[in-house]
């Protein structure tokens, strides 16, 4: 058999949405004609697109649909930076790649002054930093970006204090893990932007939005036709959005049913490997996400060997070219670089089984005693 | 058998993998990716390892069918083999980086790390022959005399050997081209890559100026007299006639060839032709790529460039040294270079050059 344990890097399409991608795939017209064609695919788009507010409690006009959750983060950071006279950044040390590095390149490029809000031992973001930078700084702080929940350790992030210690200053949130896995509400938060992508949630490949709170205006990345909202040109993709808003509104995610399913697999790892340390467990996590350190083992050995073994999972942390790096976010807990390269991402989803997890289980310990083998041989 | 194929991303490791799997082996690609700052694109035939370059090899694993991954052997690669290049420079004598990493990574670290994750060997692309022999398995020339490398992995002992599969020995290199065109890959036309895969420029004094330093020393004749000023002795290699910028010319005319290089007085010395003449070869750490030798005097062949010559010589085992007396004289030889000694085209072992006379 072949399990799939790597569900935060992409999920299987429900196959309400394969179905609603299709229909709209044999449809003609594109959304911004005025013709009957184009009025009908425009409907499906704005329907799609309430649909989709609905489930992230938002006004419609707040869904700007993008090509990806990268987009969207990219679009927030510069379009809040650039729509600001401030001049200081504020995200997370454990932020996504999508919105670290579009800090970055301001920095470089736009004089932007970086503060990265560090995070304790179980991954959750520091407040009393946030709250310290905020009382000295306000006035030069173009915006906050904190993610919703971390990509590789699922570890939940405080956001909701957040934005109360941020004040009047604008939030953007990276919501992609979390959207239809935890409760989120885009209002009651109060955020100025979020992130939500639709490959994670059932939906396909190539399709997110920006939730970008009503009347705040950002400049564009894409200029062009000015399709949504003038913030995003392109001709919308409509049966990507109709999935996406099809895969949302089945909630076929099954959150306690995941949950049972990684502490199941949690447990038997800790059983057959007393050794093996959960980051993040002390802390509230998202349901399907699971990173193990295993003590003495390089992780892409170890995901080499439970490939082979048709057990597919992670190792969580961003690739140069392939090369296994040590994770940011890993690091950011305080782990050295050698032990954040012992660790694998395991992520479940509605797929998945018990049966899934007693294979995985059932071929552990003998990838974990090679992993030991192969990784003393390299320290020879 | 379950094998690694190690895939530079070039035509040669594309086509032994694609062979191993067809021979029935269960093969997974690795691409060792040997810089911790890989370059995106390659330079023409210089160079490897680029970011382009494990593309190439991915889509070589995709195409062919097998699972492919990237192992970070960057810390290795730089530790066992570009520091080592330096401090070879440094003390005088002329390294073969190739040598070093086909003892060290390819067959060393590679090989240790795939057996113990449960694999049994490793497969490149290498141009070389193994027989499987009474003595056991023995390295042999390739088929190819323009491609043999059997002079590079002369450095591997048995056991490594024996861990090891170049299913391309038997095949000239311009057959492998068109088995790949047919084979359906990409880098059936790819440039062969040439020169020291670090030095991308091909500029190997530049290279070691810039991370060495030049410190300017003096150019001597044999007698000790002062002829110029060199700037970095660790730049010059023996038997070299250009680039020494000398302005005492010799009484005849003749040209002058470096002789010696003595890094601790920072001196280089130069003297005629016929000064540079080697009869007899003395190499340290020995290695038998099949049965060992002892001290009874063989008759073979040496070589002491990966495509030189193979010189017809005498060669026996002088304590833990390797000896070869040459026929004739060779002009031109730098300690630190690899002497490889050939029964026929059998590869009898190899040892690093610490004295000529």
């Amino acid at each position: 058999m072949s399990v799939y344990l790597d569900h935060a890097a992409t999920t299987p399409m429900f196959d309400i949405a394969i179905e609603a991608m299709n229909t709209s795939l044999r449809k003609l017209g594109n959304p911004s004609s005025l013709h009957a064609e184009g009025r009908s695919t425009r409907k499906d788009v704005e329907d799609a697109r309430e649909k989709i507010a609905k489930a992230v409690d938002s006004l419609a006009s707040e869904i700007i649909f993008t090509g990806s959750g990268t987009e969207a983060d990219n679009a927030a950071i510069k379009g809040l930076f650039w729509n600001s006279e401030k001049k200081v950044i504020l995200v997370s040390q454990i932020e996504h790649h999508a919105v670290l590095d579009p800090a970055h390149w301001l920095v470089e490029h736009e004089g932007a002054e970086l503060i990265e809000i560090p995070v304790d031992s179980s991954g959750v973001i520091d407040l009393d930093f946030l709250r310290s930078v905020v009382a000295e700084r306000a006035s030069e702080i173009a915006l906050i970006s904190v993610m919703h929940s971390n990509n590789e350790t699922g570890v939940l992030q405080p956001i909701a204090d957040v934005v109360k210690i941020a004040g009047d200053i604008p939030v953007h949130c990276d919501a992609v893990q979390s959207f239809t896995k935890v409760p989120l509400s885009f209002k009651e938060l109060g955020l100025f932007a979020m992130t939500i992508s639709a490959h994670k949630v059932g939906g396909p490949l190539g399709i997110g939005a920006l939730v970008l709170r009503r009347a705040v205006e950002i400049p564009a990345l894409l200029h062009g036709g000015g399709q949504e909202r003038d913030i995003r040109s392109g001709t919308l993709n409509a049966p990507s959005i109709v999935a996406f808003a099809a895969a949302v509104e089945a909630k076929l995610y099954d959150a306690r049913k995941v949950a049972a399913l990684r502490d199941s697999f949690e447990s038997g790892v800790l059983h057959a490997r007393p050794d093996a340390v959960i980051n993040g467990k002390g802390a509230d996590r998202l349901p399907g996400i699971s990173n193990i350190t295993f003590p003495g083992t390089q992780s892409d050995s170890l995901l080499l060997l439970m490939d082979s073994q048709k057990v597919s999972c992670s190792t969580g942390a961003a690739c140069t070219a392939g090369v296994h790096r040590p994770s940011h976010v890993l690091m950011a807990m305080g782990l050295t670089d050698v032990v954040s390269q012992s660790s694998l991402r395991f992520s479940f989803g509605s797929t998945n089984t018990q049966a899934d997890v007693d294979y995985a289980l059932s071929v552990l310990p003998d990838v974990i005693t090679r992993g030991l083998a192969a990784h003393s041989v390299g320290k020879k | 058998m379950k094998i690694i194929a190690a895939m530079s991303g070039g035509v040669d490791s594309a086509v032994a993998a694609a062979r191993a799997v067809e021979a029935g082996h269960e093969v997974i690609g690795v691409h060792l990716a040997l810089s911790s700052n890989p370059q995106k694109y390659r330079s023409g035939a210089r160079g490897c390892c680029t970011i382009e370059d494990s593309h190439d090899a991915r889509r070589a694993a995709d195409v062919i069918g097998i699972p492919f991954y990237i192992w970070d052997m960057a810390d290795e690669f730089h530790e066992g083999v570009v520091e080592n290049f330096m401090s070879e420079y440094k003390a005088g004598r002329t390294p073969n980086p190739c040598l070093r990493c086909n003892e060290k990574i390819k067959f060393a670290a590679v090989l240790d790390r795939a057996k113990a994750m449960g694999f049994d060997g490793v497969v490149t692309g290498h141009y070389a022959r193994t027989e499987e022999t009474e003595d056991g398995r023995t390295l042999h020339r390739a088929v190819d005399p323009l491609k043999d490398q059997s002079y590079v992995l002369a450095v591997l002992n048995r056991e490594q050997i024996n861990g090891a599969i170049f299913p391309l020995g038997d095949t000239e290199k311009v057959d492998i081209r068109k088995e790949a065109e047919v084979r359906g890959l990409a880098v059936a036309q790819k440039p062969d890559s040439h020169d020291i895969c670090f030095v991308p420029s091909g500029d190997n004094a530049g290279w070691l100026r810039d991370r060495m330093g030049s410190e300017v020393g003096p150019i001597v004749d044999q007698d000790g007299n002062k002829l110029g000023e060199h700037k970095g002795a660790y730049t010059y290699t023996i038997g070299q006639r250009k680039g020494l910028g000398l302005t005492v010319p010799t009484v005849d005319g003749s040209p002058r060839f470096v002789l010696k290089i003595e890094p601790v007085s920072n001196t280089v010395v130069v003297g005629s032709r016929e000064d540079l003449a080697v009869t007899s070869m003395r190499g340290e750490r020995p290695i038998f790529c099949g049965p060992e030798i002892g001290a009874a005097p063989l008759r073979g062949y040496v070589q002491v460039r990966a495509h030189g010559a193979a010189l017809d010589c005498t060669y026996y085992l002088d304590g833990d040294q390797l000896v070869a007396e040459l026929d004739q004289p060779l002009l031109g030889l730098a300690t630190g270079q690899a002497m490889v000694i050939y029964d026929n085209d059998r590869v009898v072992g190899s040892a690093t050059i610490c004295e000529t006379t």
